[in-house]
């Protein structure tokens, strides 16, 4: 299993990492590999502004469709669009050209230490 | 092989057709009415076609030919008497734009079919409108929603759904504008009771609950759930996919559930999946009852007539549903009588111990108590193997695959509902063949990986079908 070092996680799988002023926001790679091949990735329109905690887009593979969750609250800046001819990077570099959106935090003080680091993720996974 | 379009065998002057004699006066279409062009319909003679339909029937896998284990949809036999009914003239001539006193016996087997719904399911009342289960079940959030602003309480906007609902659970809630939360199960597979009363207030629209659940396990707390929700001011929805677990034996209005649809073509016995179409009546209790989609059929003195419920959200099918899937339903009910539906939901549930004991030995069941109509096994038996492979290696032994990875809690999920219709041979037969593919996963996994092998087409790319779908019947 493919891990980030420097990224924060969630419960639901999604990793966030900092880029400036920005955070970055992708899928891990244990959630890809549960998954297994995506074929579909639906996000949300640039200037949306979303919440922590709720639905910012859907991935589907040929398993399953699931709905990825917000894990900082903030305005949507940039999206993957890329994603939309090439799901297959998600399973390939999901930490990498697989990431799904840059988010302008609102609350970041507040809600970045609640994430889990990358040893409690594991953890939580393993547990 | 490729299977000629009816198009393309068309020959111009052949027809597979004769018209009977006139027996009324001719008389001439007026004008406006005619046809300004061909229709352009294939010219075929009845051989052609009757082998055409043969050999595309031959492709199929049915419940006719093979052992059709599919969770969750109840693939029962559909006893052929049901077509002997819905082929008689004095139904198949009757058209609904007919004047009511002219078809006085459509409407009193409508009628009927109501009473009989409402007597197994213990509701007040049942609109045969919806056109299949998840339009039954749209037709159900709608009439929880007109309910809800009939009192004039705005604020509930919240569906409760557990994480083990089917699909179309969440789907009906957003089409109605409400947003859904997932309520967890416990270790017991039912519903956790502290996440339930955690998330009930005054925003709550209703729960929506499938009893026996997706896991094919009843929700031991139902009165208790029930009562949490009723509390909270909302209502209770019952998913009636699995209503076949229950038929005769347990009715879901005594168990506190407000409004519930029936798959007719589940639990009733009527066409079914690709050879529908469906049918989706939708139950309430008296407190519901206004909102109710119609027209219902209500009895009037010796008469039958078509009524519209005072606050109904309206007509939700055109004319009055599927009539010949309901007249399928009516007779698979009378034919059965009120023991025999006991002893189906019965031999439903007993065949289904009997496989879950037997599978469980290869493939383990998760959450292993005594079930309802179905179980839930997990497929990942031996190094690399997945259920999909499971799924597939079946089809070469001639058994059509169980449901696969749902209910989405259970890993590697394969949900086997055999049905009261199957004997003791064939649910041997097939935890036999269970067995044998074990074997052959742990001494030639390959054999698995590529399988079927035996079907007119291998196994499917389903990732480049879903990333580059060619949507052509010729590419």
């Amino acid at each position: 299993m493919k891990l980030d070092q420097d990224a924060k996680y969630q419960d639901s799988h999604e990793w966030a990492r900092k880029e400036g002023d920005l955070i970055v926001v992708g899928i891990s790679d244990h959630a890809q590999d549960s998954l297994s091949d995506i074929v579909y990735v639906e996000l949300p329109v640039i200037d949306d502004e979303i919440d922590k905690g709720d639905v910012f887009g859907v991935v589907e593979s040929v398993k399953a469709a699931s709905d990825m969750y917000m894990p900082v609250s903030g305005e949507i800046v940039e999206v993957n669009d890329a994603l939309e001819d090439t799901p297959e990077v998600v399973n390939s570099d999901p930490f990498g050209e697989g990431w799904f959106i840059k988010v302008k935090p609102t609350n970041l003080d507040a809600e970045w230490d609640n994430l889990m680091d990358v040893d409690a993720y594991v953890a939580s996974i393993e547990g | 092989m490729y299977e000629s379009l009816l198009f393309e065998i068309s020959s111009p002057g052949r027809t597979a057709c004769s018209l009977p004699d006139l027996d009324v006066p001719e008389a001439e279409l007026p004008s406006e009415f005619l046809r300004q062009e061909a229709v352009n319909l294939p010219e075929i003679s009845e051989l052609d076609l009757v082998r055409h339909y043969v050999r595309l029937s031959q492709k199929n896998y049915s419940v006719d030919s093979v052992f059709y284990p599919l969770g969750s949809c109840t693939m029962k036999y559909n006893p052929k008497v049901n077509e002997v009914a819905a082929a008689m003239p004095k139904f198949t001539a009757t058209h609904p734009l007919q004047p009511e006193e002219t078809v006085q016996g459509n409407l009193q087997l409508m009628y009927e079919l109501q009473e009989a719904i409402k007597e197994i399911a213990g509701f007040a009342d049942v609109s045969l409108q919806p056109a299949a289960g998840a339009h039954g079940e749209f037709a159900g959030v709608l009439i929880m929603r007109a309910y809800h602003l009939s009192r004039g309480d705005t604020q509930r906007n919240n569906m409760l759904i557990p994480d083990s609902a089917h699909g179309t659970n969440p789907a009906s809630c957003a089409m109605s504008g409400f947003s859904v939360q997932q309520i967890p199960s416990d270790e017991r597979g039912n519903i956790d009771l502290d996440a339930l009363r955690a998330a009930c207030n005054e925003t709550t629209v209703g729960l929506m609950l499938t009893n026996p659940n997706t896991l094919g396990l009843f929700e031991e707390n139902i009165e208790e759930i029930a009562k949490i929700v009723h509390d909270a001011g909302g209502l209770i929805y019952g998913d009636g996919a699995n209503l076949n677990a229950m038929m005769g034996v347990a009715r879901p209005g005594d168990l506190g559930i407000d409004v519930m649809h029936f798959n007719l073509h589940k639990t009733f016995s009527t066409p079914h999946g690709g050879g529908g179409p469906g049918s989706g009546p939708v139950g309430v209790v008296e407190k519901l009852r206004p909102f109710q989609p119609g027209p219902i059929v209500a009895k009037d003195g010796d008469s039958y007539t078509l009524k519209m419920p005072e606050q109904s959200i309206g007509a939700v099918k055109s004319f009055w549903g599927n009539f010949g899937v309901l007249l399928r339903a009516y007779t698979y009910i009378r034919m059965l009588g009120e023991d025999g539906l006991r002893l189906a939901t019965e031999d439903a549930v007993l065949n289904a111990n009997y496989l879950r004991v037997k599978v469980g030995k290869t493939c383990p069941v998760k959450y292993d108590r005594v079930c309802m109509h179905e179980f839930v096994s997990m497929g990942d038996i031996a190094e690399g193997i997945h259920t999909m492979d499971i799924a597939k290696r079946l089809i070469d032994y001639g058994f059509h695959p169980p449901t696969v990875y749902f209910p989405l809690i259970v890993h590697e999920a394969l949900m086997i509902e055999p049905t009261e219709t199957e004997s003791k041979e064939t649910l041997d037969a097939f935890a036999d063949v269970l067995e044998k593919i074990a074997e052959e996963a742990r001494e030639n996994p390959e054999l698995l990986h590529s399988a079927p092998h035996t079907t007119e087409v291998s196994r499917l790319d389903e990732v480049v079908a879903a990333r580059k779908p060619v949507l052509r019947y010729k590419a």
